[in-house]
């Protein structure tokens, strides 16, 4: 055993795919210590904001403010509101007005922000402007106000008796907080979902909940398969026929179809991941029951075999000591690939709108699903279905790679 | 001569046997997938009648109005009656290609909304799992034969992407061609402004939004196929006869070229037995390009609680890899020469 081991660990491409699957599972099992939030919580009032360290705005004016002389920050807050593209639409408002082109610099910030503010009116009707462009100048101009003013902004308060404006304090262009002293600071690495839930703690809450499924299913599958695999194999005779017969119809039976009927004949209220999970390995047995029985077969007359027969030990006995420790390592590999493809399962399920109930739990089809009808990935909003592809295919690739390193160490003919 | 006949001879008979044998199974399995078809949609809780006419009800508040309606649907779709007497009354609608009316998409036959999803299906799905099949399989046959830095490169890349679902690489796909670069359209088969027809701009703007569907399902059935074809080309390039055949002094590319045909044997096999799984996954894939197919045929019935619309789908996806591995057995059987001589004994 130890020696088994020893060789296992030897195997590169093992070691790869199992260094992956712990990180996976390490994540999965010390991520919640730190952060306990309901992976579920909405905590954002609108959908998908960008990933990023989200600071309070109202806690900022109150920290403790520093003055740093920065030279570029101006130039900074200018570049930020007026960009190569609204420079050149500037220019082309101004065109449109009649101001001749050679007069414009659109480099010249300074020179173009003042022919802006003396020639713009919102007011104004261009032949040929689409409402839509208006509503955009219109913006356009609000947010390039006071954009060169060296005035400070003014925070005022409102005073309680007189229900007058009085100015509380002044922040100035070089004032600065520091982002430690700021009482709320929220980092959301990868911004919220559609529904404003912030999508790592979801992703590692999905994680863990698709791990659980594929483990479930795939325990279901191998235990159902192993089961009528070693009675097919070691009983023969007309068991062997009713078994290979019913394994032989599930085989081609496609059992993406069957898991689509179970799934939908169970109804919404009654899914659960648990549920999900055991309809998955309700389908999912006959290739590992096809492939223990052709192994049992080959294993059936040998010598020790034999020799137990003679010995008079029950056919439980036989099968506990003498078939099984043979064909325990393609278990093994077969439960590997069975979790593998019970998590696929599980996400191809819920994009069709079969998945678990989704007021408990999210699973990684279910966020996938979720991102799908959003129309993230046409939104480009890449957060919310980008690191849930990844994990997928992080946690199958990882169990491939295992299934191919045990392979090599068990069937020698496959090594390199 | 006559011995030569006899031979000939024996050999169509096992054929025949083979033949016989593989449509027995091919018409058991079918009936058997019927049987399931009809029973598991059945057993859902709940009453799909109800829904529709809660539905069509809506703001409706005379009681005996509603249960008119109940009444209507229920024998419309022939609910009320006993489970056998609607078991045959399925069967005799199914073989006149009647499925009954669509719960979702009342009063449209749900013949009439399948036929329109169908051709999308076959059309997209078995061109790009052959596809996918044979340049799989060239690529992993010249991975086990060049080895060195092709293998090297070829087989983690192949892993990585037979990991990944279908649905996967259609969201990748869709997001660097269609919404970042622009190349190729986002949803549909053919452009929301055009109407089916054997025009240009209309046969075009189909072509166009095949691709990134087409392309996703070949990449995927490329990795797993290149997989398979690697190892069984390495097992059969260490096998005896090519061993003795080196001996022999038979030139390398005739060893190669029965080293593949070898190895080509299984993985015929392999694509009947994986034909299910394959279009399952293409299934998913195609909702994520919102292609007319029957994968969005079936995604729109679950979510509009549609059941005769779901069965007839699954009915007719069992039927199409069903005859598809019955196909893929029969040519197995033409090319495979052991199974003719293993019938005539």
């Amino acid at each position: 055993m130890k020696h088994t081991l020893q060789q296992i660990f030897r195997s590169p491409k093992f070691v790869v795919g199992f260094s992956i699957f712990m990180a996976i599972l390490l994540i999965v099992l010390i991520y919640p210590l730190f952060i306990t939030d309901s992976p579920l919580k909405i905590i954002g009032q609108g959908t998908f904001f960008p990933p990023g360290i989200y600071v309070s705005a109202y806690d900022s004016l109150g920290a403790p403010k520093f003055t740093l002389n920065l030279t570029d920050a101006a130039a900074k807050r200018v570049a930020d509101k007026l960009g190569d593209q609204e420079r050149a639409d500037i220019r082309d408002w101004l065109v449109a007005d009649g101001i001749p082109e050679t007069e414009i610099d659109i480099h010249n910030t300074e020179k173009l922000l003042e022919q802006w503010a003396q020639n713009y009116d919102p007011n104004k009707k261009i032949p040929g402007m689409t409402f839509a462009k208006q509503r955009y100048y219109q913006r356009l101009d609000e947010s390039l106000k006071g954009l060169l003013s060296k005035e400070g902004a003014i925070i005022a308060q409102k005073n309680t008796e007189t229900g007058a404006l009085e100015e509380a304090e002044i922040i100035n262009q070089t004032d600065y907080v520091n982002i430690d002293q700021v009482a709320s600071v929220r980092v959301l690495p990868l911004g919220t979902d559609n529904f404003g839930r912030d999508v790592l703690t979801e992703l590692v809450a999905a994680t863990r909940t698709s791990l659980q499924i594929g483990l479930v299913a795939g325990l279901v599958a191998t235990l159902i398969g192993l089961t009528l695999g070693l009675l097919a194999g070691y009983i023969g005779g007309t068991v062997d026929d009713i078994i290979n017969f019913v394994t032989n119809l599930f085989i081609v039976i496609p059992s993406f179809v069957l898991l689509i009927l179970i799934s939908y004949s169970v109804g919404q209220e009654s899914r659960g991941a648990f549920l999900v999970a055991t309809v998955i390995g309700l389908t999912a047995w006959p290739w590992t029951a096809r492939a223990v029985r052709a192994q049992v077969i080959s294993l059936r007359n040998r010598d020790h075999v034999n020799l137990s027969k003679l010995s008079g030990h029950s056919i439980v006995h036989i099968i506990l000591t003498d078939i099984l420790p043979y064909i325990a390592s393609y278990v093994i590999m077969a439960l590997i690939l069975q979790i593998s493809s019970g998590i696929l399962a599980e996400a191809g399920l819920s994009i069709l709108g079969l998945g678990p109930k989704t007021t408990e739990v999210p699973t990684l089809g279910l966020m996938m699903n979720w991102a799908m009808i959003y129309q993230a990935h046409v939104q480009g909003r890449w957060w919310a279905y980008f690191p849930v592809l990844m994990t997928i295919a992080l946690i199958t690739f990882s169990m491939n790679l295992m299934n191919t390193g045990l392979d090599q160490v068990f069937n020698p003919a496959l090594r390199d | 001569m006559a011995v030569h006949y006899l031979t000939v001879r024996c050999r169509v008979k096992g054929y025949w046997k083979y033949f016989l044998n593989k449509l027995g199974w091919f018409l058991v399995t079918f009936v058997f997938a019927f049987l399931l078809n009809f029973i598991l949609p059945r057993l859902m809780p709940g009453d799909p009648v109800a829904a529709i006419v809660s539905r069509l009800a809506q703001g409706m508040s005379n009681a005996s109005g509603v249960q008119a309606i109940y009444q209507q649907y229920a024998d419309l779709f022939g609910t009320n009656k006993p489970m056998l007497e609607q078991f045959f009354l399925y069967v005799r609608n199914v073989f006149h290609g009647d499925f009954g009316l669509s719960f979702s998409q009342y009063p449209r036959p749900v013949a009439d909304v399948l036929r329109a999803s169908i051709g999308w299906t076959v059309a997209l799905q078995f061109p790009a799992i052959i596809v996918g099949w044979l340049i799989g399989n060239t690529l992993g046959a010249l991975a086990a034969y060049l080895k060195g830095s092709f293998d090297k490169i070829l087989m983690p890349i192949s892993i990585f992407i037979s990991n990944l679902p279908q649905f996967g690489m259609a969201v990748i796909l869709l997001v660097v061609f269609a919404v970042n670069l622009k190349w190729f359209p986002t949803s549909g088969g053919y452009g929301f402004d055009l109407l089916p027809s054997f025009t240009w701009p209309f046969i075009w703007s189909a072509i166009t939004h095949y691709q990134l569907p087409f392309w996703s399902i070949v990449l995927i059935a490329i990795g797993g196929q290149a997989i398979g074809m690697r190892s069984m080309a390495i097992y059969e390039l260490n096998a005896d006869y090519v061993k003795y055949s080196r001996f022999m002094g038979i030139k390398d590319r005739k060893i190669i070229g029965y080293v593949f045909r070898n190895a080509m044997l299984p993985q015929i096999t392999g694509l009947a037995l994986s034909i299910g799984t394959m279009v399952g996954g293409a299934l998913v894939a195609e909702i994520i390009f919102s292609y007319p197919g029957l994968g969005t045929t079936l995604l729109s019935g679950v979510m509009g609680q549609d059941y005769p619309l779901i069965s007839a789908s699954t009915l007719i996806i069992t039927m199409m890899v069903l005859t598809a591995n019955f196909l893929l057995e029969i040519l197995y059987g033409i090319i495979d020469p052991r199974i003719k001589a293993a019938q005539a004994d």
